[in-house]
């Protein structure tokens, strides 16, 4: 889906070329297509991000794909220096971001990435949801004249995003009074699952896809609290830097006191494994997010969930 | 080369000298990495690329990018000498009301990308040689490493994408004044043999005296060297090249003269005598 779109925007648009440092489990059917506009510069995340500036300067869209954790952190003074201080439309693909990376190990777990990537002056900062919320995304993200990193999560569910998508607005899924439910990429399924739970045990819940994460819907954040009893931020990030570093950065600077449960990693990679055992060694699937908001356990079944497509 | 234009660009690259060492006081300058630069870059703009005042912004034109960025002050002078740059703006070095400063930077004209953090550079040229190539575009494009940034890897990267890439459009230029920041580049990372090491890399190399005129000019004739390959011309030159007085000296690499002193250096430029500096004000960075 993310092939096809992606290929179809760049035969209508002679300015995108696609990049990868080797990592074409996304991509795999695009060079036939696309030509001398697919370009692969081997294993050297450095070279491809300044090659991506040398072809923006001369009017190309490059979108780059490598691995997260290479990609914001390996290559990071080159997105940085040459995509960021230009303001170059270079647009980051970054592939298994977060627990995506389950089995791989702590080298490959960009929980991080959120935070190196919006701390860049000029970069726009996206983490879709799934495959859907992806498609919505993309052609924004394209068109920006900005630099954006794009935390990859394709998975295919069943949830139906609403259709419209602006740069620097939340997707808001649901209201309610007693606890909202913050969060982006992965997470929102695991979220959606707390939400039933928390429901079920009669409760007002509001849940919030926050998409773009730079901007972020800083007006709408300022306005929840009005509307709900408590903030929850859940992400695959540390805690430091990612969605509740924004949250408190925006409270603070509006001199709000309101509180926020941050659900996050802190201070520790985590337990590589299979998808399904992360999340429950870490705390994360949507019963245990459920349960630590309401103090206590439940009867609530934990549905199974779907392994990942690819490892790299 | 007839004598007419080899008296030209001699004339050029002392003007050239005469700017750099204007730029050394007053916050000072890496006035070592520029004077080994000079003939480099005053060549490759007068004599090489298709380049000048009036085509900086044409997509059909070459592409100089300046990697090592140090040897910016030899690129402020010889784009004064092009008329691309007002020589008053010189005045305005290190000053916040221009944008003149230790690195380049786009806010210059004729400068085409910002450079300082070394080894970024020969990708980003991979990148332009790339769309080049994809527009049917028979412009080249040259950049300038310093010897000392090749201790960077993601200067291989390029060099090794470059080849596999077949970019016969793009020209690098090793600025093998054989120093580095503190110390000759021999005494910590040693580069040689640096002609078999690009070589290895599957590119085309020529090795010249960087201050020769005759040898530039006979480097740059004939590229590439060989179709469907990258080249790489090494020039040997001397750190502080044209003051003997801080020739080819580890200790001679960011200077801050006083102003006393470059009234002295300028004259040895000349000719006229050695300068014996006792500058508090040396500093090496």
């Amino acid at each position: 889906m993310y092939e096809e779109l992606l290929k179809n925007i760049a035969i209508d648009d002679e300015r995108i070329v696609v990049m990868t440092a080797e990592n074409r489990a996304l991509i795999r059917n695009l060079p036939p297509v696309l030509g001398k506009r697919f370009i692969d510069t081997g294993i050297t995340e450095q070279c491809m991000v300044g090659a991506a500036a040398g072809l923006a300067l001369r009017g190309r869209i490059p979108v780059l794909h490598a691995l997260a954790s290479f990609l914001s952190m390996r290559a990071f003074e080159f997105v940085r220096t040459d995509a960021g201080i230009p303001n170059l439309p270079i647009k980051l693909s970054a592939f298994i971001p977060g627990f995506l990376s389950d089995g791989n190990g702590p080298t490959h777990q960009a929980v991080e990435d959120v935070s190196l990537m919006r701390g860049i002056p000029n970069m726009q900062v996206f983490a879709p949801a799934n495959e859907q919320d992806l498609a919505i995304m993309l052609p924004e993200i394209l068109a920006s004249k900005h630099p954006a990193y794009i935390r990859i999560c394709h998975r295919t569910t069943s949830f139906q995003h609403q259709k419209h998508f602006e740069i620097g607005k939340a997707e808001v899924i649901a209201e309610g009074t007693d606890v909202t439910l913050l969060t982006y990429g992965f997470m929102l399924e695991q979220t959606l699952i707390a939400a039933e739970i928390l429901r079920a045990e009669g409760k007002s819940v509001g849940i919030v896809n926050l998409r773009s994460l730079k901007p972020i819907d800083e007006a709408y954040l300022v306005d929840l609290t009005q509307k709900t009893d408590l903030l929850v931020t859940i992400e695959d990030h540390f805690v430091t830097g990612g969605l509740y570093s924004i949250v408190a950065e925006i409270f603070l600077k509006k001199q709000i006191q309101s509180p926020v449960l941050p659900i996050a990693l802190f201070e520790k990679w985590f337990k590589p494994a299979r998808l399904q055992e992360v999340l429950e060694y870490e705390g994360f699937t949507g019963k245990q997010i459920a349960e630590r908001i309401l103090g206590y356990h439940t009867e609530s079944i934990q549905p199974h969930i779907v392994a990942s497509e690819f490892a790299e | 080369m007839n004598e007419v234009k080899l008296k030209k660009l001699e004339q050029t690259a002392l003007r050239v000298r005469e700017h750099i060492i204007k730029l050394s006081t007053d916050g000072g300058c890496f006035v070592g990495a520029s004077l080994s630069a000079t003939d480099l870059i005053v060549y490759l703009y007068t004599e090489f690329l298709n380049l000048n005042s009036s085509n900086l912004d044409d997509p059909d034109r070459d592409y100089l990018f300046l990697s090592k960025g140090h040897d910016v002050p030899a690129l402020y002078g010889t784009l004064v000498e092009m008329g691309v740059l007002e020589a008053e703006r010189l005045q305005n070095h290190l000053s916040t009301n221009d944008h003149i400063y230790w690195h380049p930077n786009t806010q210059i004209p004729g400068i085409e990308f910002h450079s300082g953090s070394l080894g970024h550079l020969p990708a980003v040229s991979v990148g332009v040689a790339m769309d080049l190539k994809i527009s049917g575009s028979q412009n080249r494009v040259v950049c300038i490493l310093g010897d000392g940034e090749l201790n960077e890897g993601s200067v291989w990267e390029a060099v090794m994408v470059a080849h596999a890439h077949k970019l016969d459009n793009l020209i690098f230029v090793v600025d093998r004044n054989n120093f580095q920041a503190n110390m000759a580049t021999e005494d910590l990372i040693p580069l040689e043999p640096l002609v078999d090491k690009f070589e290895a890399f599957g590119w085309e190399v020529c090795r010249i005296d960087g201050h020769n005129f005759l040898d530039l000019e006979e480097a740059f004739a004939d590229l590439p060297y060989k179709k469907h390959k990258p080249s790489v011309v090494i020039a040997d030159t001397v750190r502080g090249k044209g003051l003997p007085s801080i020739e080819a000296r580890a200790d001679r690499w960011f200077c801050n003269f006083s102003t006393v002193e470059i009234e002295q250096l300028l004259q040895e430029l000349h000719g006229e005598h050695t300068t014996t500096l006792v500058s508090e004000t040396l500093v090496v960075r």
